[in-house]
């Protein structure tokens, strides 16, 4: 008798801690990248799914940019660090345009009335996607905002920077890899 | 005569559309149903800056006279489905729908299958004829002192 009551019991319990576990692991932020550029690897970008294009009908992906050096910039307008980096990431998109690479600006979890006000008053010149509920830049590891990575030629991911950049990082990050061919 | 005639007539026209008009939607009434995406609470007890944008999303698209239900699905277009606080009936997200039942079901089951082992296991009245036979003056008063309680 006593088997027969508490049988169910542990098959709940048992259930109740499986779903939790399952629950841990799919939100446990990814470090899989961050890894991967501690040892010096380039690897391929965790996801290039297609997202919808800011202020345009239709999706782009990272796949549209093929060949190109791409500085993906993990934005959004409600976020002030993000603001604060925008014009170096803007000069930074001058810079890469005349030697084949680009800045792809992913704007994430706002309306895109807001991030369109902000691309207008940084006279933003890139591209940018839109992560409605941030589920792409979560496939990357994304630990905050803003966030910046890089993409060679050959569609590897050569650094990630988890935090603002600066004009230094730019400068050390970017000509080398422009300077690869594919 | 007329006049009242005309009166449920015009009466008649016009309730079913003032009843069909949606009640004007307000922020208070919506934030509650709805997520901060960055914080992940509700967007009522939210403080971000994400929280406060969102909230400005809502009071333009109430103040352009939308409806409660306009302004969530403008809100999925512009979010995605995981802006709304009510998980999806798809994916990981069904568990929030299934769980509570199964966690019901589970107790329920639980408390039945208990209750049928007390009352199996429970001792039968107690036997009377255990008990000491009374003495023949003790039975009298007994008789006698509730005889007194029918009076």
């Amino acid at each position: 008798m006593r088997a027969r009551v508490y049988w169910p019991v542990t098959l709940a319990a048992a259930l109740l801690v499986a779903l939790l576990a399952y629950g841990l692991t799919t939100t446990a932020t990814d470090t899989t990248l961050d890894s991967a550029m501690a040892r010096g690897d380039r690897v391929d970008p965790p996801t290039s799914a297609a997202l919808p294009l800011l202020g345009g009908e239709g999706t782009g992906s990272l796949a549209d940019y093929k060949g190109k050096v791409v500085l993906v910039n993990v934005w959004a307008a409600w976020c002030n660090p993000c603001r604060d980096e925008l014009p170096l990431i803007q000069k930074a998109h001058e810079m890469m345009e005349s030697r084949g690479g680009t800045v792809l600006g992913i704007d994430v979890k706002e309306n895109s009335g807001a991030a369109l006000k902000a691309v207008d008053e940084f006279d933003l010149t890139y591209p940018n996607l839109r992560d409605r509920d941030g589920s792409f830049v979560r496939e990357w590891g994304q630990t905050g905002y803003p966030e910046n990575y890089v993409i060679d030629r050959d569609g590897k991911v050569a650094a990630v920077r988890r935090f603002p950049v600066t004009q230094k990082w730019i400068d050390e990050t970017l000509p080398p890899l422009l300077d690869e061919s594919a | 005569m007329r006049t009242l005639v005309a009166a449920l007539l015009a009466l008649a026209v016009l309730a079913p559309a003032a009843l069909a008009a949606a009640p004007r939607a307000s922020l208070a009434d919506i934030e509650d149903e709805v997520m901060c995406l960055e914080c992940g609470t509700a967007l009522n007890v939210s403080t971000s800056a994400v929280a406060d944008q969102e909230r400005d999303f809502i009071a333009q698209l109430i103040a352009q006279g939308k409806t409660k239900q306009q302004v969530k699905a403008a809100l999925v277009e512009e979010y995605g489905p995981r802006v709304l606080a009510e998980p999806s009936d798809d994916g990981f997200d069904l568990t929030a729908w299934l769980v509570p039942v199964l966690a019901a079901l589970s107790a329920l089951a639980v408390v039945l299958a208990t209750a049928r082992r007390w009352r199996r296991a429970r001792p039968s009245a107690v036997v009377a004829e255990d008990a000491p036979a009374l003495e023949p003056d003790d039975a009298r008063r007994l008789d006698a002192e509730l005889a007194s309680f029918d009076r």
